[in-house]
């Protein structure tokens, strides 16, 4: 399977596992490997050996949320080709791409419930929106007009965006043993038990707090989920100079189940995520799943991953496309052609909306410098705000 | 919010470690969302037994034994406080904060900020610091200014067993993160704890010993060291203003103002290595706001821009009683 086969030497260390080996992730097609799979990547349904477990979740989902799935993954990945549109003419300070990565998230965010809470790193623009989060807001952070951009008890518990790799697993953590603290979660009522799930990548998998917080999670046996998106790149270093084994087995050195999913498998990321956050609700403790995909683009606009690429390994990952193999699915289950071209007239209108309204962003006033910084008075603060206050107002006097 | 005390009595004499114990007591007393983390506070107490008989009193979902991970329990601590608790953590050692240091500066100090006010992050980081203990590497060290120079923190040390007891409670009632370092050479002289009151805010600096001749500033362990400078002092005729700095930031700058424009001399001790330190940020503001009282230039007595060296030639790098005279003689030399 040379298309996935990263650049790093192909030094040995377990000749019998040959997929490990190279510190690949393994190849998701496989119907007899570790990795649950229901759907193939051209979209029949043939559950891997893996799948069996998670099949019943599937009873879960009604057509409705089958063309919810298929249109969030359209519409967010409109979205995604419009924001760095908006970055390349100079809209947007910085982009971060999700193209390729569309089904482990909508997948996964469908198996949170309204009282979870959701801890994102910085590429999960489609789970923001299933949670309830204008995707304006995220380009007002990415345009440079505030740190932050929305408030998380209004938009589906829908944390932050936290730049620093892998600082919000521990946060995550924190805020899991919260709920144990108050005794919101593990009680037996599903519909009320709360559980955290928090993004991280294969990059992110390699800083010490991914780490740390796994050893807190399982130490605590905290209501939480690591999603972990293998999109096989860390900028320009390969999966496999994070990791010599799969992601996904690290899980068992923490004590916590760990399960691989293809994440280019919209129906398989789900059913895998919401066992894990129905055990977490039921008090079951942490898991990590770890969801094989692709980053098709580059890092962020500021990449240029020709330099480092084999274009290979990306036409292997183009062609399990998570968008295509849904529609495959979809198609094969009968779907009216009317639905796939409305979405698609959907997330255009959504795209060129979503334009109008980032070069609608106002601009902050000066004094959010000083906003916010403590929440009790600080005397440097205060006087810096008003020094400043008189500097600039010197300026207009002397235009009068 | 001002702290009121249940003590039975109205004053004790203790060593810092029990007031600071008590402090915490009271804090968590106060308010149920007080949770204690950290590295052996549970059954042991701590390694300074700061912590000791609270994990009795109020159990394990208050007194948190943590794994032996710094970044992970700063980090747990903010996600905790996102869900409304008062985490208070306990490094165990100045030296070993470092690997909690980007939490604390970079997700910590600005939580707040990049949440537009929509929360707050009352978190305690507990650390103890400073020499004269003589320890080996990591364990004798000021890293103050790393945490003054981050917007966003609070950070403040005491200097005896009665400010230690009411600066606890502050700073767990701060709505704000605070750094607060305990002088580990002052953990065990005892002192008298007032119960009645709370005495002053939290970021206020106090004038501790009057004199008229050079204003001598310091924080936590250095404060009795500047006391025992101003005994010689007197000895010799010259009166020394003793300032307990309390709070590190914000600097409350006030006292020590007054105290330059009666004695128009200065000088700042600090354990820590002097370069870009706390003493140099009162010098530069002394100078800025008190020039034309300044008869001499302000003088800093700082550690040395080294390593904390080996303990056994410690006596030669910390700041002594005589070191601090060395510099009021200069400054009275103008």
């Amino acid at each position: 399977m040379p298309a996935t086969q990263n650049d790093a030497p192909a030094r040995t260390i377990a000749p019998s596992t040959p997929t490990v080996a190279n510190g690949q992730s393994g190849d998701p097609s496989r119907a007899d490997g570790p990795t649950v799979r229901l759907l193939s990547p051209t979209g029949d349904f043939t559950p891997s050996a893996a799948a069996d477990e998670y099949l019943p979740y599937l009873d879960r989902l009604s057509e409705a949320d089958y063309r919810r799935f298929y249109r969030d993954m359209v519409v967010v990945r409109a979205f995604d080709t419009e924001a760095a549109n908006l970055q390349r003419q100079g809209q947007l300070a910085l982009w971060v791409p999700s193209h390729g990565q569309e089904a482990a998230q909508v997948g996964s965010a469908y198996a949170t419930r309204p009282q979870d809470h959701v801890f994102p790193s910085y590429r999960e623009h489609v789970v923001g929106m299933i949670r309830g989060l204008d995707v304006v807001d995220i380009l007002r952070m990415l345009r440079g007009v505030t740190l932050g951009g929305w408030k998380p008890e209004d938009h589906g518990n829908f944390h932050l965006y936290t730049l620093v790799l892998a600082a919000q697993t521990l946060h995550s953590t924190g805020y899991a043993m919260g709920m144990q603290l108050d005794g919101s979660t593990g009680t037996g009522n599903p519909e009320t038990d709360q559980a955290v799930i928090v993004y991280y990548g294969d990059g992110a998998s390699s800083q010490g707090d991914a780490n740390e917080a796994l050893v807190f999670a399982a130490s605590y046996q905290t209501p939480q989920v690591f999603f972990m998106q293998n999109n096989h790149w860390a900028i320009s270093v390969p999966v496999s100079r994070q990791s010599r084994s799969p992601l996904y087995l690290r899980a068992s050195g923490f004590g916590m189940p760990g399960v691989q999913v293809d994440g280019n498998d919209v129906l398989a990321s789900f059913a895998v995520t919401a066992k894990a956050m129905d055990d977490a609700r039921a008090g079951l403790g942490p898991s990590l799943i770890e969801a094989l995909t692709y980053r098709v683009g580059a890092h962020t606009t500021a990449d240029d991953p020709t330099k480092y690429r084999d274009p290979e390994q990306l036409a292997y990952w183009v062609a399990r496309d998570p968008i295509e193999r849904f529609r495959a699915y979809l198609r094969g289950r009968g779907i009216e052609q009317e639905f796939l071209d409305s979405v698609d007239e959907e997330a255009k209108d959504f795209a060129s909306d979503t334009r109008r309204r980032a070069l609608e962003i106002v601009g902050p006033e000066a004094s959010v410098i000083f906003s916010n910084v403590y929440a009790e008075p600080h005397p440097l603060i205060t006087e810096q705000e008003a020094w400043l206050r008189r500097y600039e107002a010197s300026f207009e006097e002397g235009q009068k | 919010m001002t702290p009121t005390s249940t003590a039975s009595v109205a004053s004790a004499h203790l060593p810092m470690t029990k007031a600071l114990n008590g402090g915490l007591r009271q804090a968590m007393l106060n308010d149920p969302k007080v949770i204690l983390m950290g590295e052996d506070i549970g059954p042991l107490g701590g390694v300074f037994r700061v912590t000791e008989g609270l994990i009795k009193e109020f159990g394990d979902k208050r007194v948190l034994d943590t794994p032996l991970a710094e970044s992970g329990i700063i980090g747990t601590a903010i996600g905790l406080a996102m869900r409304g608790f008062r985490p208070v953590c306990e490094i165990q050692f100045d030296g070993f904060v470092f690997p909690g240091f980007d939490q604390i500066t970079s997700q910590l100090a600005r939580m707040r900020n990049r949440h537009e006010g929509g929360l707050i992050m009352p978190v305690v980081i507990r650390i103890p610091y400073g020499g004269h203990i003589g320890s080996i590497e990591h364990h004798q060290e000021s890293p103050e200014a790393y945490f003054a120079h981050t917007p966003g923190l609070r950070v403040v040390s005491p200097s005896n067993p009665h400010d230690a007891y009411w600066m606890m409670q502050q700073a767990i009632a701060s709505n704000d993160p605070v750094i607060f370092f305990e002088p580990k050479s002052r953990y065990w002289p005892k002192g008298e704890v007032v119960y009645a009151e709370s005495g002053i805010d939290l970021h206020s600096s106090r004038v501790v010993r009057t004199g008229s001749d050079v204003t001598v500033v310091g924080h936590g362990a250095m404060v009795s060291v500047l006391l025992q400078a101003a005994d010689i002092a007197a000895t010799e005729g010259i009166t020394l203003e003793v300032i307990d700095l309390r709070s590190i930031s914000p600097i409350d700058f006030g006292p020590i103002l007054a105290s330059v424009e009666k004695t128009g001399r200065l000088v700042v001790a600090q354990e820590a290595a002097g370069f870009v330190s706390v003493g140099s940020e009162i010098a530069a503001t002394v100078a800025e706001r008190a020039y034309y009282s300044l008869e001499a230039p302000v003088l800093r007595v700082s550690g040395f821009d080294t390593p904390f060296p080996p303990a056994a030639v410690e006596t030669h790098f910390l700041p002594s009683p005589d070191r601090v005279l060395e510099a009021v003689d200069r400054a009275l030399a103008y």
